[in-house]
């Protein structure tokens, strides 16, 4: 029997869904220039035509058809060799569509396997964010702005390469740098490509990540039932009514906060959240009407709050907002929990507002893939010439 | 029906049973007035169309008090009914052929919703050709969903059928729909003399349709039929499987009760059994091709030869146990299926596929033959039940017959 490589590629739903098959592809393709067979997939259960929600694609190679075919039958790997993050926010944990909990984003990398992220930050930025493990497994950073496209549009700024070249350091048994250039040459003819897969694999560097270090906290899941204990009929409770808010200075109770979901909430859902000026709020009701999860609370003096339980990040609510930096779409990472933004600002208003301005602030580091006509022309030659 | 009702008041007034000439499709709308159903949605094709009309001039006239709503399709017709029913409110629809066909998503989905809906199938062939007479394959086209599915060879049968129908699916350890078969013109279109009993008697044997915590009410807060994915839906069905799997007790339950409250015995819920005493070979149906069946081996018994009937009738659940037991006393069996099964095993019909199946764990197997006989209205005639048993006793004598024979063919 000769051996089963297995790569995950953990990604978010139409932002980097072509990145992901991009990078799934390629493993695949260049294991098999060295007569390895291999099969690529995405998870079927994940729903990647949702914006941002975190899903999975799976690359296995093996020495042989059958152990290949040994590999696939347990479909979804329990172990992998590398895992490929493309989005440094997921480093909190995996809420896919296919819901299984908060699975930590280290949960299936193998004793020693590796964990490649795509980021601007360091090592000791992000060790402390993902969960525990109880085998230490390396970090691998490609150093880069987590790499974000539309629903239409590719961004090529040669991140499905720069990953590749990592993977082929990191994994050399699999494919050999040589097999991955010849890869990227009959995909994309492209040697500036080949160029920057080239580079990634020459400043691949590792950090070992020890079972001491990480967020120690027991990743919440759910208990799934049994057929006896489910209430027939494909029914279930229905979700509270809801209440009025209580104003956390005056004690004064109004607006409305609808019932939700106890179960469903969102948190490592989102790559980005918005965050509000109040003061800049002129009540239009748009945020509240069109949120696609109704995620905006109506606050006692009218103010519409995103209540981040139900927020999915999809930036709905900044793109119909009227007033400029009303609603700001900001980089998930730097927050540590789901408060109310607009209670902070009830008990501090100076305070929140300065706040505010340090999460703005990363704005231009992020984005939900481009937004506007031109943007890609202006933005990624220079980014590609900066990689390579 | 007003004239055939009309010598005496409205019958639902009445203390006692009285006897009417009705149709099959009349006896129907009369147990759906007798069990006081909610909701009735309607949406014409031929046979089914006799029942909703039938229920229309009851509405009409006064004697019968419910929502009576006609669809625009089938698919909508279904729908409405599996919503009230939700809702708590006893329902009744049906259709035949393609019409059934048409709600097949809504037929699919009211199973797992565990929806004690009611529906007459008036049996009627699939286009095309576009045809009226009988065949059986619209109904079985749902024997895998999770419907219960029973076959009537008489009015009063149809009209007590009707009334047992109600009582198992709403019982709560069932909850499934269930469908009664009527054989096109046969049955639909044709009048017999019908025992009708009092309403005070069926409100001894009909419970009020209760769904508990499962009813679709603003007092009672729940969500029905959320999206689920592959770590719910094996649960899901086997919940759906163990609401069928308790039918048969629920049905017996109610078959006793019956006799009981009605004076009207079936001796076994599931099949028929006639003149099988002293059978040598029997025939396996279901529906009106019963008649000729009976006739034709009261004939040839003068003859000096053992042939009997089964009839089957209730399909689903299938009374696989019983029937193989029954069955692996004879020394041959033909099964006469008025339908189809393209491509199945030895190019049977379904009954006859579904009964191999059965006999397969039986101690003892006879040779079953299958009989594909009387599709699309086609009179079952004398002389075919004569060519079946013949065919069946030479199976039994060890001569090798064909797996599967079309009889009545021009060939």
């Amino acid at each position: 029997m000769g051996r089963l490589y297995a790569v995950e590629i953990v990604y978010r739903g139409i932002f980097q869904k072509k990145l992901a098959v991009n990078v799934s592809r390629a493993i695949v393709l260049a294991a098999h220039r060295e007569g390895r067979p291999g099969i690529s997939f995405g998870r079927y259960g994940d729903s990647p035509e949702r914006n941002g929600i975190p899903a999975k694609y799976f690359a296995i190679v093996a020495d042989d058809e059958l152990t290949l075919e040994e590999g696939m039958a347990k479909y979804e790997p329990k172990e992998v060799d590398v895992s490929i993050c493309l989005d440094d926010t997921l480093f909190k944990g995996v809420e896919s569509w296919a819901w299984y909990g908060l699975q930590p984003i280290n949960k299936l990398v193998r004793e020693n396997g590796t964990l490649v992220v795509t980021t601007l930050k360091g090592p000791g930025e992000l060790t402390p964010v993902a969960h525990r493990k109880a085998q230490p497994y390396k970090l691998a950073i490609v150093k880069a702005t987590p790499s974000f496209s539309g629903l239409w549009v590719y961004k090529d700024d040669h991140t499905d390469v720069r990953v590749l070249g990592a993977i082929a350091k990191a994994v050399p048994q699999m494919f050999s740098l040589a097999s991955l250039q010849q890869t990227i040459r009959d995909e994309w003819h492209d040697e500036l490509k080949v160029k920057s897969a080239t580079k990634a694999y020459n400043s691949f560097s590792t950090t070992t990540v020890t079972p001491d270090q990480g967020n120690p906290e027991e990743p919440y899941k759910f208990d799934m039932p049994k057929w006896t204990e489910m209430r027939e009929g494909i029914a279930i409770p229905g979700i509270a009514v809801g209440d009025q808010v209580k104003d956390p200075v005056t004690g004064e109770k109004g607006g409305w906060r609808p019932g939700r979901n106890a179960t469903f909430k969102k948190w490592a859902t989102r790559t980005m959240r918005p965050v509000i000026d109040f003061e800049k709020c002129i009540k239009c009701t748009l945020c509240w009407l069109q949120c696609p999860d109704s995620c905006f609370d109506v606050m006692p003096d009218g103010m519409y709050d995103a209540n981040l339980e139900a927020c999915c990040g999809c930036g709905v609510c900044e793109a119909v907002c009227p007033e400029k930096d009303c609603v700001t779409m900001v980089n998930e990472a730097q927050f540590k929990d789901n408060h109310s933004q607009w209670e902070d600002w009830r008990k501090d208003g100076p305070a929140y507002l300065a706040e505010l301005a340090s999460w703005i602030k990363d704005k231009p580091a992020r984005s939900h893939g481009f937004n506007i006509r031109g943007q890609y022309e202006k933005e990624v030659p220079a980014e590609i010439a900066r990689e390579a | 029906m007003a004239e055939a009702l009309a010598p005496e008041a409205p019958h639902h007034k009445t203390a006692t049973e009285k006897t009417s000439l009705i149709t099959g499709s009349e006896a129907i709308a009369v147990a759906c007035q007798l069990a006081d159903v909610d909701v009735i949605t309607g949406y014409p094709i031929r046979p089914y169309d006799t029942v909703m009309q039938y229920i229309a001039k009851l509405v009409a006239n006064g004697e019968m008090d419910c929502e009576y709503i006609i669809a625009e399709g089938e698919h909508s017709q279904f729908e409405i009914v599996k919503h009230a029913s939700a809702c708590g409110a006893r329902v009744f629809c049906g259709s035949s052929g393609v019409g059934w066909m048409y709600a097949m998503e809504a037929l699919t989905v009211t199973p797992a919703l565990r929806i004690p809906m009611i529906a007459m199938v008036g049996n009627r062939a699939l286009d095309d050709p576009g045809a009226f007479g009988v065949e059986h394959n619209d109904a079985l086209a749902v024997r895998d969903l999770g419907w219960q599915l029973v076959w009537v060879d008489s009015a009063q049968e149809a009209l007590d059928t009707a009334l047992i129908a109600y009582r198992v699916a709403e019982d709560r350890r069932v909850f499934l729909p269930c469908a009664i078969s009527c054989d096109g013109a046969f049955l639909t279109h044709s009048q017999g003399i019908v025992k009708i009993p009092s309403k005070a008697q069926v409100d001894k044997f009909l419970p009020r349709y209760n769904r508990g915590d499962l009813l679709l009410h603003p007092d009672n807060p729940i969500t029905v039929a959320p999206q689920a994915n592959e770590d719910w839906l094996m649960e899901i069905r086997r919940q759906t499987a163990a609401g069928m799997e308790r039918s048969p007790t629920v049905i017996r339950e109610a078959y006793a009760d019956f006799a009981k409250v009605f004076g009207r015995k079936y001796e076994n819920p599931f099949f028929e059994e006639y003149m099988t005493d002293d059978a040598d070979v029997v025939l396996v149906g279901m529906g009106t091709l019963s008649n000729p069946v009976r006739v034709a081996i009261r004939e040839m018994r003068k003859d000096g030869k053992k042939v009997g009937f089964v009839r089957l009738r209730w399909f689903r659940p299938f009374p696989g146990e019983d029937l193989a037991k029954s069955l692996s006393r004879f020394k041959a069996v033909g099964v006469i299926d008025r339908d189809f099964s393209l491509g199945s095993p030895y190019s049977s019909g379904v009954v006859a596929t579904e009964t191999r199946a059965a006999l397969y764990a039986a101690g003892a197997k006879p040779p079953v033959i299958g009989f594909i006989c009387g599709l699309g209205g086609r009179e079952v005639l004398l002389q075919d039940v004569r060519k079946m048993a013949d065919k069946i006793s030479e199976a039994a004598a060890g001569k090798p017959q064909a797996a599967t024979q079309w009889i009545g063919l021009r060939e």
